[in-house]
């Protein structure tokens, strides 16, 4: 079917091509490319995934309790990847969506609570500004 | 929630071939994951051989009085494959002269066979180490003939292996039927009452934890841990193990992962998960199914497939231990589902 292709043609698809890979940042099937990292820098990868691993290990908080903190952590700094591995984590562990749920406050709240906590800047601002 | 079996509802999923195409196809057949077979070559571990026999599993029926969304028997109660008693005496002339130390029931209900109880008095009687009866739990607050059921299994010191997907009620009425939660919460107080599952008592009660969606089961000792916690604090249940099991793609989950978009990830997430040590230890290598008409099987997912075992003994009636020993294991790639992570297993983990 590509006979009547000339070569502009095919410069063209490969474009397109290209344009439809780059028309997200974010694609699913990189979470599972994470361990590549480490292929450009073996050293500081190793370290980061032994560092990583070591620190969901049960010690005085639970697993369990340390992938609830992954998952509210996740949704405030809003990392596609982490909600999605955080979220099948929690599945896994029996963890109900309730307790999710919960959890996403504490985070919401925090985050809310961080901007409404200045607030008390801005009044001091208007307090000594205006008449 | 479902009310009807695959077959009744005609479903093109009723149809084993159909489910084993669909296995073979699409991320299979273009190369995306590797087959089983080759999978496990890399390991030197193709063909799968069958050790020395341990476990004979025994499906009385396909008869059940749940419909529960991911079973893999399309189990329901307008399925009428029941094992007749002729079948049963055939299955009981190899309990008598089988070398393997369980003996294990499952269906459907069993305990819907007409004839389960004669076949139970009859095989306790063998002497077999240990005797499972996998329950649903409910089918003991089904019908009032079934009520005496605890009592019944304490009599013959049968070892009761239960399904409970979660300690929730949301989470396991969704599964399994609305319900399911408070009547198996009853049935387990029932069989606590007698002993069953007590510390430190002789009667077993083990509870089977399958997960509730397209993702694989947690550490099965986490899990067993909270299971303990929720069911003791919430409801002074006791139970003594847990077997986390994971959902293979077959009939009824299989149907689920495609309906809901979940087939590929699935069958990534089990590939990727896959466990060379769970090879070593998984269960078609030291268990023998039985289907309700008597054919014989390497698991009872395989007897679902219509995969049965290769080996000129077929059937019961021929059974023939030397024959069955070390054949080739037969296999498709629901089979990741028993080497992902841990291993799955009837009586949970293997490695």
């Amino acid at each position: 079917m590509y006979q009547n292709y000339s070569t502009n043609d095919f410069r063209f698809i490969s474009l397109l091509k290209f344009k439809q890979m780059q028309k997200t940042y974010y694609d699913p099937a990189d979470l599972k490319k994470f361990g590549k990292i480490s292929e450009w820098n073996e050293e500081l990868g190793k370290k980061f995934f032994d560092y990583y691993g070591k620190v969901f290990e049960e010690g005085a908080l639970t697993e369990r309790e340390k992938s609830l903190i992954a998952l509210a952590v996740a949704h405030t700094i809003q990392c596609p990847y982490c909600i999605d591995a955080y979220t099948g984590d929690g599945l896994q562990r029996g963890i109900t969506k309730e307790e999710m749920m919960e959890a996403l406050h504490v985070a919401a709240a925090i985050r809310g609570g961080a901007s409404l906590v200045h607030g008390v800047q801005m009044m001091n601002k208007v307090n000594k500004l205006d008449m | 929630m479902i009310t009807k079996s695959l077959h009744k509802r005609e479903s093109e999923l009723a149809n084993s071939k159909r489910q084993l195409e669909i296995l073979s196809n699409s991320i299979f057949k273009s190369g995306d994951l590797p087959m089983f077979a080759s999978k496990i070559a890399e390991t030197n571990q193709f063909p799968l051989k069958a050790r020395k026999l341990e476990i004979l599993q025994i499906n009385v029926g396909y008869m059940c009085n749940q419909v529960c969304e991911h079973c893999h028997v399309d189990a329901g109660p307008d399925r009428k494959e029941i094992m007749t008693k002729e079948t049963m005496l055939q299955c009981l002339e190899v309990i008598k002269k089988t070398k393997s130390h369980t003996l294990d029931l499952t269906g459907g209900a069993p305990e819907m066979n007409p004839n389960f109880r004669w076949f139970v008095d009859e095989a306790s009687k063998v002497g077999i180490k240990d005797f499972i009866v996998r329950s649903n739990l409910t089918i003991m607050k089904a019908n009032k003939k079934f009520a005496d059921l605890p009592e019944f299994f304490k009599s013959h010191n049968v070892h009761v292996v239960s399904s409970m997907p979660h300690w929730t009620r949301g989470k396991t009425d969704k599964q399994r039927g609305t319900g399911v939660f408070d009547q198996s919460i009853e049935a387990l107080r029932d069989l606590n009452a007698i002993g069953y599952g007590m510390p430190d008592s002789n009667l077993r009660l083990d509870l089977v934890y399958n997960p509730s969606g397209a993702f694989l089961p947690g550490s099965q000792s986490s899990l067993e841990k909270d299971f303990k916690k929720t069911l003791l604090e919430d409801f002074n249940i006791h139970f003594h193990n847990l077997f986390a099991i994971t959902n293979l793609p077959v009939s009824r989950f299989l149907d689920y992962l495609i309906a809901s978009d979940n087939y590929e990830d699935y069958m990534y997430n089990l590939v990727e998960a896959y466990n060379p040590a769970a090879v070593e230890n998984v269960m078609c290598t030291n268990t023998l199914s039985v289907s309700w008409d008597g054919y014989l099987y390497d698991c009872d997912f395989n007897q679902m497939l219509q995969l049965p075992v290769n080996s000129k003994a077929k059937h019961i009636s021929e059974y023939n231990e030397e024959l069955l020993f070390n054949r080739d294991i037969v296999i498709s790639q629901h089979c990741y589902g028993c080497t992902a992570g841990a291993g799955s297993s009837c009586q949970g983990s293997v490695a």
